[in-house]
């Protein structure tokens, strides 16, 4: 090793992010979620044109129904409060309430993915399929399936992730030590609420 | 310290208002206009929902501004996407009529 690559190499490590100065696994996140959010613009793009083009697009509100999805995004908008409120008290150094405030909003998540696992039963007995249903264009299934099957593997991910979180919490008994981890999942959770609250907006209302 | 204050807004103001936003989306959709308008208005709505999250839950309001462009890119790029399908989106619908028509055409004869 030559002084030369040595200095480069320290030249590069920063100490702290101008982004980010509380942690780098915080922009590191941001950075995930900017990538992330592509995905879901893409798949929504795509979705828009689609239908855009399509003659015989079956209309969203008379074939999959919105009451019960009204009441999902309900309970991710509460998930979300529950998530602020764990980062809340994890800052007052109440690591107790800060878990509890976790599994709540793991638990939302959970009920979340079993309604839209219940919905999927019912749609797909009706007879939505991913190549076809009774209403119109087949693409309706395909894009439908697609787009909120791509989200609701997204709130699987982070209701394993929260859980993980919570035994991170668990073996670290001061609460700064978990403070960056538990906000940094924050972000990843409210990033989830708020691609459901456009995905509601434009597969189910419009 | 001063930051910490910075980083507890409001949160049950911030979830009336989202739960509320909710409601109006959904009054929206019965209510007696054209789809046009209705369009508009549940996209400005949603919007108006993912800022708030954006801004507030995530803290994007409170940190620097370079991480609120971070987190814009992707919605450029999506409505770019859009720009960029759109001719090929009317492209298809015209080969659709004008197949139609050379489908029709023949069985007149």
């Amino acid at each position: 090793m030559s002084a030369a690559t040595h200095a480069s190499t320290h030249a590069v490590e920063a100490a702290e992010t101008p982004l980010t100065p509380e942690s780098w696994g915080k922009l590191g996140m941001w950075i995930f979620l900017a990538g992330d959010a592509v995905g879901f613009g893409v798949l929504l793009a795509g979705y828009g044109i689609m239908r855009a083009s399509s003659s015989d697009w079956p209309n969203p509100y008379d074939a999959l129904g919105i009451n019960l999805t009204a009441a999902m995004t309900f309970l991710l908008i509460c998930s979300s409060v529950t998530m602020v409120k764990a980062l809340e008290w994890l800052g007052k150094g109440d690591r107790h309430r800060a878990i509890n405030y976790l599994l709540y909003t793991a638990a939302g998540g959970a009920i979340f993915v079993s309604l839209q696992a219940y919905e999927w039963t019912h749609l797909i007995h009706r007879g939505l399929l991913i190549n076809g249903n009774p209403w119109g264009a087949s693409l309706f299934g395909t894009t439908f399936f697609l787009v909120t099957g791509f989200h609701g593997l997204h709130v699987t991910g982070g209701v394993i992730y929260l859980l993980a979180i919570v035994r991170w919490i668990l073996n670290r008994p001061d609460p700064a030590a978990s403070y960056n981890a538990v906000e940094i999942v924050g972000l990843y959770w409210h990033f989830v609420d708020l691609v459901w609250i456009m995905v509601f907006t434009f597969l189910y209302l419009l | 310290m001063a930051t910490a204050a910075h980083k507890h807004p409001n949160y049950m103001a911030i979830f009336w208002w989202l739960a509320i936003l909710t409601v109006v989306e959904l009054a929206v959709v019965f209510m007696p206009m054209s789809k046009v308008t209705i369009g508009v208005l549940l996209c400005a709505l949603a919007l108006a929902k993912a800022a708030l999250v954006a801004a507030y839950f995530m803290h994007l309001k409170f940190e620097t501004r370079t991480l609120t462009w971070i987190a814009f890119t992707p919605l450029a790029i999506a409505i770019l996407l859009i720009f960029i399908l759109m001719p090929d989106s009317f492209a298809v619908a015209k080969k659709t009529e004008g197949g139609k028509a050379a489908a029709t055409a023949p069985a007149k004869h």
